[in-house]
């Protein structure tokens, strides 16, 4: 495929790997967060990690929106969707993260009409195909998806589709980074930069984390020889002492982002004043929900939701995990009361977060350390 | 396609770091392992999509559920059977495809061919099948003459006989259109016993052309995404295929597989749990069609999980591999065939992949279903 394959070619990879090999100090140990899930599934896809001295470690961040979303929200959306005459539309992938009473695949197979789709433009189609039921789109994500919910609303709004609202459990990218940054028992060296977020709010939010921080960050691609170019991109500061803001992905990130994306989420969007992440808690200002404008489009005006907050097992810890604090084997639940098919926190909901990782690769990542 | 891929540069890869693993983390693994080997349960509340998908829900239903109620122990596309000193092989399938018709084929096709690919992969010359139609009220009857029509011709060319059948209708809303079962009867082969239980490391995977394109073709005809592509489903019979596979390697044939729902990947996790050994994959030696890789890459899927109606991945002995190849690459529509791997021994049950970019990853088991109602 052209304009694909150029970013997979194998031969430049393995050059990027020997100067990647080149640039480690023997001895050092180096762990970089690579923020987005998105970078955590290539990773895997094309085993990125496998090229990668020992001595790199790559630790998944909170990047994940599906993961990040706690039990109480899993569970205010079941009851939306049990209401009488509601088709709940949301993400495949959100339809298999559990709720403190079952997911949303499990309340689909109890009778629950809840359709997965492609675009929340799709959820706008299924409400004006279907003008006697109301249609609540589950939005989720980073600014990445947040643009694109924002203007199905200010589209359903300007049709005046009457059965159609979102309930929004949009989430911002700054805010969870400057939690985990602020932690006193991170350890991490630096940052391989969301691409897909940036291409939305741009590289500069990201200035922080080297000015207050002292951390590099890179952004970057989702293909193999992006990542592996961020990686070399990140030694490099840290070895001439440099910590800025680099971007790797300007093919497609403007240092500023977009600025049309970024009026029209500050028309629809206003920040809650704080919002519950599984795993990491609430952190403040760091979930979206509608303005004012378009209060009556919000789901949760509209119908009675539960809202009640289910905290993480205590057991649970995904925070440490994210931070780099502990590895998965290290929590106390995992592989015991947590496991890929009961799943307890973000980190093994997802199969690409580190413990679920962890958990169907352990054994295979430790045999081919001792190689 | 990049061959020769084995050799790395030896400055790169891990450095050797043969650190003890620490004490407690071993215990977690012997406990992720017991976790691991022991058979599955069936402990859900309700049925749910995953069920059906072919991966991990569907294998807990099987080993928690079926196999401790009906006794059975293996693991075969089809039973074999000692009937009055015939051997014989018998297997039964349904089919709920939505849409009815998609580009290459139609409920009625995969209902012939499917049930006779389960026996071929047996090593059994399909002979005779039974067709139980459920239909819908409402359902229009041309809908229907056109199903009876592709199923007598895809039976006509499988060379199999339409031996019985049964119909029943169901209330509007209570299937979708229609649904087949099948049962299926056929005579093995005695040029090989092919079974997942003969595959040995060393065996290369023979795999017999290129994947996805019966996925690929049935999401796209769903008109779900806004894409268009000239991808057909590959549903045919694989008789002629397992045919000249029994012919040229005959005892070094070891095991064959349809890769239907969850793919070629699928088929392997399959395989390589039940035969306790692990399978090696090179990526770039598998053969995808451009317009079902730009497909895949589009929507965000891989390939390798996606279904296949006229695929068949074949073990064979290292010895006889490239004849078979050879063999397998002289049938017609299979002359894109490839040898896209090898079976080794360690880590048992696992599939490891080669990939396309020279890394080595996990080929893991499908958790949740990508595309429900693909057969």
């Amino acid at each position: 495929m052209r304009y694909v394959d150029e970013f997979r070619d194998p031969e430049l990879g393995r050059v990027l790997a020997t100067e990647i090999l080149a640039a480690v100090e023997p001895g050092r140990h180096y762990k970089f967060m690579e923020v987005c899930g998105g970078h955590t599934h290539s990773i895997y896809k094309y085993g990125v990690d496998d090229l990668l001295p020992a001595n790199v470690e790559l630790v998944h961040g909170p990047g994940c929106p599906v993961c990040v979303i706690p039990m109480g929200r899993v569970d205010d959306g079941i009851a939306i969707a049990r209401e009488p005459g509601v088709i709940f539309t949301c993400f495949g992938d959100m339809m298999r993260v559990p709720g403190s009473s079952g997911s949303l695949l499990e309340a689909k197979a109890e009778g629950a009409d809840i359709r997965m789709v492609y675009s929340p433009l799709d959820a706008l189609r299924i409400a004006k195909h279907n003008p006697d039921r109301e249609v609540v789109f589950f939005a989720i994500g980073f600014e990445t998806t947040a643009p694109s919910t924002a203007l199905t609303l200010k589209r359903a709004k300007a049709e005046g589709v009457p059965n159609f609202s979102c309930m929004c459990s949009h989430v911002t990218i700054v805010p969870p980074l400057r939690a985990l940054l602020d932690s006193p028992d991170l350890r991490l060296d630096g940052f391989v930069g969301p691409g897909h977020v940036s291409t939305v709010v741009g590289a500069r939010p990201f200035e922080f984390i080297p000015a207050d921080y002292g951390k590099p960050i890179v952004v970057a691609g989702f293909e193999p020889l992006d990542i592996l170019q961020a990686i070399r991109m990140i030694l490099a500061q840290l070895a001439d002492g440099r910590c800025e803001v680099e971007n790797q992905y300007s093919r497609v990130v403007p240092y500023e982002g977009n600025r049309r994306a970024l009026e029209v989420m500050a028309e629809v969007f206003e920040l809650r004043p704080h919002f519950e992440w599984r795993g990491l808690g609430f952190i403040s200002q760091s979930g979206l929900k509608l303005s004012e404008a378009y209060a009556d489009l919000d789901a949760e005006v509209r119908f009675s939701v539960p809202g009640v907050r289910v905290a993480d097992p205590k057991a649970c810890q995904c925070g440490e995990v994210l931070k780099g604090v502990i590895k998965p084997w290290e929590c106390k639940v995992f592989g015991t009361a947590c496991t890929p098919e009961r799943p307890i926190g973000t980190c093994m909901v997802s199969s690409e977060g580190a413990c679920a990782a962890y958990y169907n690769f352990g054994r295979f990542a430790r045999e081919r350390e001792v190689v | 396609m990049h061959a020769g891929r084995e050799e790395r540069s030896p400055s790169v890869g891990r450095a050797s770091t043969a650190a003890p693993i620490p004490e407690r983390e071993q215990r977690i693994l012997g406990i992720i392992e017991t976790a691991r080997s022991k058979q599955k349960k069936f402990r859900d509340e309700r049925v749910n999509m995953a069920h059906g998908a072919g991966g991990k829900a569907t294998q807990g239903m099987i080993e928690g559920l079926f196999a401790p109620a009906f006794g059975a122990q293996t693991a075969e596309d089809a039973a074999a059977l000692e009937i009055g000193g015939a051997a014989l092989a018998f297997t039964t399938d349904s089919f709920v495809v939505k849409p009815l018709r998609f580009p290459g084929g139609s409920i009625g096709d995969l209902a012939v061919n499917g049930t006779v690919n389960d026996l071929a992969v047996s090593g059994a010359r399909p002979r005779a099948l039974t067709l139980s139609l459920i239909l819908e009220e409402g359902l229009a009857a041309d809908d229907l003459k056109a199903e009876v029509e592709a199923i007598a011709a895809a039976a006509q060319a499988a060379q199999v006989d339409v031996v019985g059948g049964d119909t029943k209708v169901v209330e509007r809303g209570a299937a979708d259109g229609m649904y087949i079962c099948t049962a299926g009867i056929g005579e093995r082969d005695p040029r090989a016993r092919p079974a997942a239980d003969a595959i040995r490391p060393g065996d290369r995977i023979l795999l017999s052309g290129s994947i996805g394109e019966h996925g690929t073709a049935i999401m796209l005809a769903r008109g779900e995404f806004d894409l268009d592509a000239d991808i057909e489903s590959d549903t045919r019979s694989l008789w002629p295929v397992a045919d000249a596979l029994l012919e040229e390697a005959g005892p070094s044939l070891r095991c064959m597989r349809d890769a239907t729902r969850g793919g070629v990947a699928s088929v392997l996790n399959e395989l390589a749990r039940s035969s306790r050994v692990a399978m090696l994959v090179h990526e770039a030696r598998v053969p995808v069609d451009p317009a079902v890789a730009g497909a895949s890459e589009i929507l965000g899927i891989d390939p390798m999980y996606v279904a296949n109606e006229g695929k068949l991945v074949a073990f064979v002995a290292p010895e006889s591999a490239d004849g078979a190849l050879a063999a397998l690459r002289s049938v017609p529509g299979c002359e894109r065939a490839a040898e896209i791997g090898e079976v080794r021994t360690e880590p048992p049950g696992m599939v490891l992949v080669e990939t396309s970019f020279g890394g080595k990853r996990v080929m893991d088991q499908l958790v949740g279903d990508p595309l429900p109602r693909i057969c």
